[in-house]
């Protein structure tokens, strides 16, 4: 059934959230520190487990998972409709060149630090 | 009459309303893409849209909260919301490989590490260049520069003025904003289009809805291998910019 799928996606996002908010409370951070993280490794491992072992959920199941990646668009896109845009445009010079040059260059990062995982791989 | 009861559809099913009106920002992006032969560049153009009526809503209201601040559009907090939002990308976790996943340990861990002092130094530097010379000051903006999330907690916790935790927040939010629109236009030269790289790229940016955003208009396959890597970026900013990352910057000052 389609709602197995979302209760499974339901039951990691409040596995790994719970784990994320121990971090937090541990290493005195308010906050959820990598609790989605954890949450998808979760799905990851359940989702693999259950693949190997019996063949995988059943479709409908699978479904009500599918449904809600197919929401993530839309919802990505309702975000980017919430940001404060106006700051982002009047913070002045500092906000301006912080942000932009620190995406820049850590955009320019990636290949360099992608290709740890390549030579890793070739061993 | 007909206008009152429009404003009563409006006020009792926001999230309907702005479901409904996502459906409509898209279909118009598909559409344009279609017709300048983009057609991958939907989602991107969705996102860029969503961004200007943000800025438009933004300048009309006076709110901080984009086009949810237009009474109509309260919707829209709900539906790209943190709870829905986080729901959404622990979903695309499904249908990843264990074994892409350990192939991109190492690097994600190391792009984590070098993502958040790189930012963090990038913007004490920027910081200090344009006069902000106190160490408060420098490493709140840093810290900015690595979330608009860890740039209060920090502000917060070392004592800054609320101008300089506001400085830092819209660091963080042009960082946001930057990624989004930039991503899908860098992806082809910064080799954006495996696991292991989006992994990479998910620590070195670390901006939850930057990567999300991001991704999703590159390619949406991507997006969970991002966004795993991403949600541990705030955690380990707010861990280290307000200790280690101040002490440095106070060495200096």
């Amino acid at each position: 059934m389609e709602i197995y799928g979302l209760g499974i996606v339901a039951f990691c996002m409040y596995i790994g959230s719970f784990v994320g908010y121990f971090i937090g409370k541990l290493l005195g951070v308010s906050g959820n520190v990598g609790g989605v993280g954890f949450a998808m490794l979760l799905l990851v491992l359940l989702s693999n487990y259950y693949e190997t072992k019996k063949g995988g959920w059943s479709e409908r199941t699978q479904n009500g998972i599918l449904l809600l990646s197919a929401l993530y668009i839309p919802i990505v896109v309702a975000m980017a409709g919430i940001q404060n845009v106006v700051a982002a445009f009047s913070g002045g010079a500092v906000a301006f060149l912080a942000g932009g040059i620190a995406t820049i260059g850590s955009m320019l990062l990636v290949p360099l630090i992608g290709k740890l995982g390549k030579d890793k791989t070739i061993e | 009459m007909i206008g009152e009861i429009i404003t009563t559809l409006f006020s009792k099913f926001p999230l309907v309303g702005a479901i409904g009106a996502v459906a409509i920002i898209m279909a118009f992006s598909y559409w344009f893409a279609n017709l300048i032969g983009q057609k991958r560049m939907g989602s991107a153009i969705a996102i860029v849209i969503s961004l200007a009526l943000a800025f438009i809503a933004g300048k009309t209201t006076g709110g901080s909260k984009g086009i949810s601040d237009v009474t109509y559009f309260s919707g829209f907090a709900l539906l790209g919301g943190s709870m829905l939002r986080d729901y959404a990308i622990v979903s695309t976790a499904f249908g990843v490989k264990l074994e892409n996943l350990k192939k991109a340990g190492l690097p994600g861990v190391v792009s984590l590490l070098i993502g958040v002092s790189f930012s963090f130094f990038v913007g004490v530097i920027i910081a200090v260049a344009l006069g902000y010379n106190n160490a408060i000051d420098a490493a709140t903006i840093g810290a900015g520069t690595v979330t608009f999330i860890v740039g209060p907690v920090t502000g917060t916790a070392l004592g800054a003025s609320s101008e300089v935790v506001a400085l830092s927040i819209a660091a963080g939010v042009v960082k946001s904003v930057v990624t989004m629109i930039i991503t899908p236009i860098i992806a082809k030269a910064i080799k954006l289009d495996n696991p292991t790289t989006a992994m990479v790229y998910g620590g070195l940016i670390g901006t939850t809805s930057g990567v999300a955003g991001g991704l999703a208009a590159t390619d949406s396959k991507l997006v969970p291998y991002g966004a795993m890597t991403a949600t541990f970026y705030t955690g380990l900013g707010s861990l280290l910019c307000p200790s280690i990352g101040y002490m440095i910057v106070k060495m200096f000052l």
